[in-house]
């Protein structure tokens, strides 16, 4: 389905800057769960989608924001490409406009990129409802400050995001996955290893018990990652990086306990919050089930020089994302001033005072 | 000379002897340069054709001499221009008549380098070639790598976004910086991002990344480091048409394979460079590609063959893979000495830096040697054809009187051009002074507009690099009003962007 429809999406921001109504930015809703308790009225973006322009031997791909994942990912299989930062496609929905404003990267993320890294281009509502175009459909474009990427997980509060281009990349000729059965501690430095020697590394998992190596590249590559790492072959390996990408093994499903993301600096296993936890991006990322308060994971977590979200299950009335401290705070306030003087953008999604 | 700051830009009425006597407090004994003769080598960058000297020139050792500069000349209503190495190409660094010239030259320490965790924390004064001299040792080195990498600094680098070679497969500045730790006008330290990867909130380090000096100082850059690909593979192709080097460009990207570096130079710029550096070129040719292929040694072995038949069958004439240590070297040392080469056979040359999409690359060659015969200068071509970044040198010689004029009117043309077909003025260079009036072409007024409010949420008085970077409305519309002489634009049809 492909259809403009920006000029209507331009005059209901204009109609709710003019009433001082607050808006929603909703795509397919998969992600109303993250961030704080979404509310005002719904800026309904499905109806802004398809295809703009994709050009494979350039590896760009342009496509309005209601387009869904799925077809983006139909588009690209056909000419053997991807979406590099692999977006979380919640139950198989998902927007390309909500995947940049979520700024959700998937396993392959240290290795490829993440959401942001991606970004080419944008084409934005501001707060003043102006349609405007920044970065463009070439690799290298330094001409202006980087908004495409700014926008990359503003959660909406910035604006409205309308198009997006973004650059694609051959996908491998073949993916392997498998599974060893090692702690945490000797399997992140072992991965490391065998990246540095030069193994096709996409993924590196850990569900507490078992470390999960995706292999992914031309066929002699990975046979001979998979000669190297040694362990088991897993049958269907393209499933087990899906669920982990949409958080669809069982582990996430458990409502009872809040579920965080905690991302962390390269090599550390532990960080003495308790509670059951899965690995991802070789350790970097930590999913993490606990009761403990959310000012002590914090504070554990900045200790080690990282971060935590309360991802999901949790509070939404208080801080989701770990706020920035003054005077970085104050920054972002102001940021949010030179792009949505009249606070109409998703307010509060991010943080309380946004 | 008059100066190339425009009237609006120098507005600012500052008291000489009050400034100096209160930087004075700060920054004792050669931390403060005042004499025309001690502050002449800081009168341009890279671009030598736009001089001005600065009130004063500002030599910090400490973050916070820096955060006391900067609390000064908020308080004075002065402006501040940061500099590191000075190799700007588009006049970032250039100084501000009336105001401090800020060089970050003494933050010239390595602070910490983690090979567990493959990173690097450095001061911006760091040259971006000491950061993979250092990890060199471990097996590991930092990817972006701009032609002036032997001399430019990591502060430089974030300020551009500085590209390089290896940018299509490794990424830009951007990609491979995870913190910086910045000063604003205020005087406030923040830091931007973190060793874990993406930060919550806003990415402030991508908007930081590639401003040029408009936002903040920066005072200590964390990078990521890459390991050493273990095979690396080094293709020298000849094609008799350019047209066809940029299909074979395609066809590659095609077959699914990102090389770590290709790069493309036309006839002129072949014939320069083997007569400089001998190597091995065929001068011949319309255009060579230099393909290089690197990382797991398997996957470079089978890509090594696929790319060799695929060229064949793509036009190319003459392909050589390079057998030795030596000669991958010999065969990137014709292209790395490019620009050097191309100052032999010209007194003076202006480097220009537009990205295009690459499908466009054949008309657009075509089209800048119609304006080069039509304004009499040559134009030479080298191209990171991965990415779509052209280097155009318009030869000239600044002691014929109007050359220089000529030239840069010329450049403005190959920009405004870059523009039409899609693409942008500057893909690694920097808007900076030179290229400020093309950005009134490439970006509609409501979009300068939003540059400048988020220029003012970093810095509300507009002290930090005025006049550069971002247009004002005056500046633009006298631009395009002089503009309309060419008859050509505005092309109120295309997409500016």
């Amino acid at each position: 389905m492909s259809k403009d429809i920006s000029k209507e999406l331009v005059e209901q921001v204009r109609e709710a800057l003019a009433q001082r109504t607050p808006l929603e930015i909703r795509g397919t809703a998969s992600k109303h769960f993250y961030g704080r308790t979404p509310w005002g009225r719904v800026l309904d973006m499905r109806g802004h989608s398809g295809i703009v322009n994709y050009e494979p031997t350039e590896l760009v791909l342009t496509a309005r924001a209601g387009t869904r994942l799925e077809e983006l990912d139909r588009a690209l299989r056909e000419q053997g490409q991807m979406l590099p930062f692999e977006p979380p496609c919640f139950g198989g929905d998902g927007t390309l406009g909500g995947a940049i404003a979520a700024g959700l990267s998937g396993p392959q993320r240290p290795w490829v990129g993440s959401v942001r890294d991606l970004m080419l281009g944008i084409r934005l509502i501001n707060g003043k409802a102006e349609h405007l175009r920044f970065g463009g459909e070439v690799m290298k474009n330094v001409a202006g400050y980087d908004i495409s990427r700014l926008m990359a997980g503003a959660m909406g509060t910035l604006g409205v995001i309308t198009e997006v281009s973004i650059k694609v990349l051959p996908r491998p000729d073949t993916e392997t996955t498998i599974i060893l059965p090692i702690d945490p501690d000797s399997a992140f430095p072992a991965v490391e290893k065998w990246y540095r020697e030069g193994l096709p590394v996409t993924g590196s998992a850990h569900d507490g018990e078992r470390l999960f190596l995706r292999l992914a590249g031309t066929r002699s590559a990975v046979d001979a990652g998979v000669a190297r790492a040694g362990g088991k072959q897993l049958e269907d390996g393209e499933a087990w990086w899906r669920d982990l990408r949409d958080q669809q093994h069982a582990f996430f499903h458990d409502d009872t306990l809040p579920l965080w993301r905690i991302s962390l600096p390269p090599m550390i296993s532990e960080t003495g919050i308790s509670g059951p936890r899965w690995h991802d991006w070789n350790g970097q990322l930590h999913w993490q089930r606990t009761e403990t308060p959310s000012t002590r994971i914090r504070a554990a977590v900045a200790e080690l020089g990282g971060h935590a979200t309360q991802f999901r299950y949790g509070d939404r009335e208080s801080e989701v994302f770990h706020p920035p401290a003054e005077p970085l705070m104050r920054l972002h306030q102001r940021v949010k001033q030179a792009f949505d003087p009249a606070d109409i953008f998703n307010p509060g999604r991010l943080y309380t005072h946004l | 000379m008059a100066s190339v700051y425009r009237e609006e830009d120098l507005g600012f009425s500052v008291d000489r002897e009050s400034l100096i006597r209160l930087l004075r407090e700060v920054l004792p004994g050669d931390d403060l340069l005042l004499d025309n003769e001690s502050m002449r080598p800081y009168e341009c960058d890279g671009l030598s054709a736009y001089r001005e000297l600065p009130l004063v020139v500002a030599l910090p050792t400490t973050v916070e001499q820096v955060q006391d500069v900067l609390r000064i000349c908020s308080a004075l209503n002065v402006p501040v221009v940061a500099r590191g190495a000075g190799t700007s190409l588009s006049a970032g660094a250039l100084p501000h008549p009336q105001g401090v010239l800020l060089s970050l030259a003494r933050f010239n320490r390595i602070l910490e380098l983690d090979q567990d965790r493959r990173i690097a924390r450095v001061q911006p004064g760091v040259r971006n070639l000491a950061i993979s001299e250092a990890a060199a040792p471990h097996g590991l080195y930092y990817a972006p790598d701009p032609s002036s990498q032997i001399t430019c600094t990591i502060g430089g680098n974030v300020a551009e976004n500085a590209g390089g070679v290896h940018c299509l497969k490794y990424g830009l500045t951007v990609h491979n910086v995870l913190s910086v730790t910045m000063v604003t006008m205020d005087g406030d330290r923040v830091v931007l991002g973190s060793e874990a990867l993406d930060s919550p909130g806003y990415d402030l380090l991508a908007a930081v990344t590639g401003s040029e000096g408009m936002l903040g100082i920066v005072v200590e850059v964390t990078v990521k480091l890459l390991p050493n690909p273990p095979a690396r593979e080094v293709l020298l192709v000849a094609f008799p048409e350019v047209e066809s080097a940029g299909n074979a460009v395609a066809g590659i990207i095609a077959a699914g394979i990102i090389p770590g570096g290709l790069e493309m130079m036309d006839n002129p710029a072949i014939r320069a460079a083997e007569d400089f550096v001998h190597a091995g070129y065929p001068v011949e040719a319309a255009a060579i590609l230099i393909c290089e292929l690197d990382g797991n040694a398997d996957e470079v072995r089978d890509q090594v063959a696929r790319v060799r038949a695929l060229l064949r069958d793509l036009g190319a004439n003459d392909i050589r893979v390079a057998e030795t240590d030596e000669q991958r070297t010999r065969f990137w040392a014709g292209r790395k000495a490019a620009f050097p080469a191309v100052g032999r056979i010209s007194p003076d040359y202006y480097c220009m830096d537009g990205t295009i999409p690459r499908k466009r690359l054949a008309e657009v060659l075509q089209r800048m040697q119609t304006l080069s015969a039509e304004y009499g200068q040559r134009v030479v071509n080298v191209f990171h054809a991965g990415d779509g970044n052209l280097h155009p040198l318009v030869l000239y010689d600044g002691n014929v009187p109007g050359e220089f004029e000529r030239t840069e009117e010329l450049g403005g043309r190959i920009l405004e051009l870059c523009v039409e077909v899609g693409g942008t003025v500057t893909g690694e260079h920097g808007v900076g002074m030179e290229k400020i009036n093309q950005m009134c072409l490439q970006f509609e007024t409501a979009a300068l507009d939003q540059f400048r409010a988020l220029k003012a949420a970093f810095d509300p008085n507009g002290l930090l690099n005025p006049g550069k970077a971002i247009p004002t409305l005056n500046r633009c519309a006298e631009f395009g009003a002089m503009h309309v002489h060419h008859g050509q634009l505005p092309h109120a049809d295309i997409p500016r962007f």
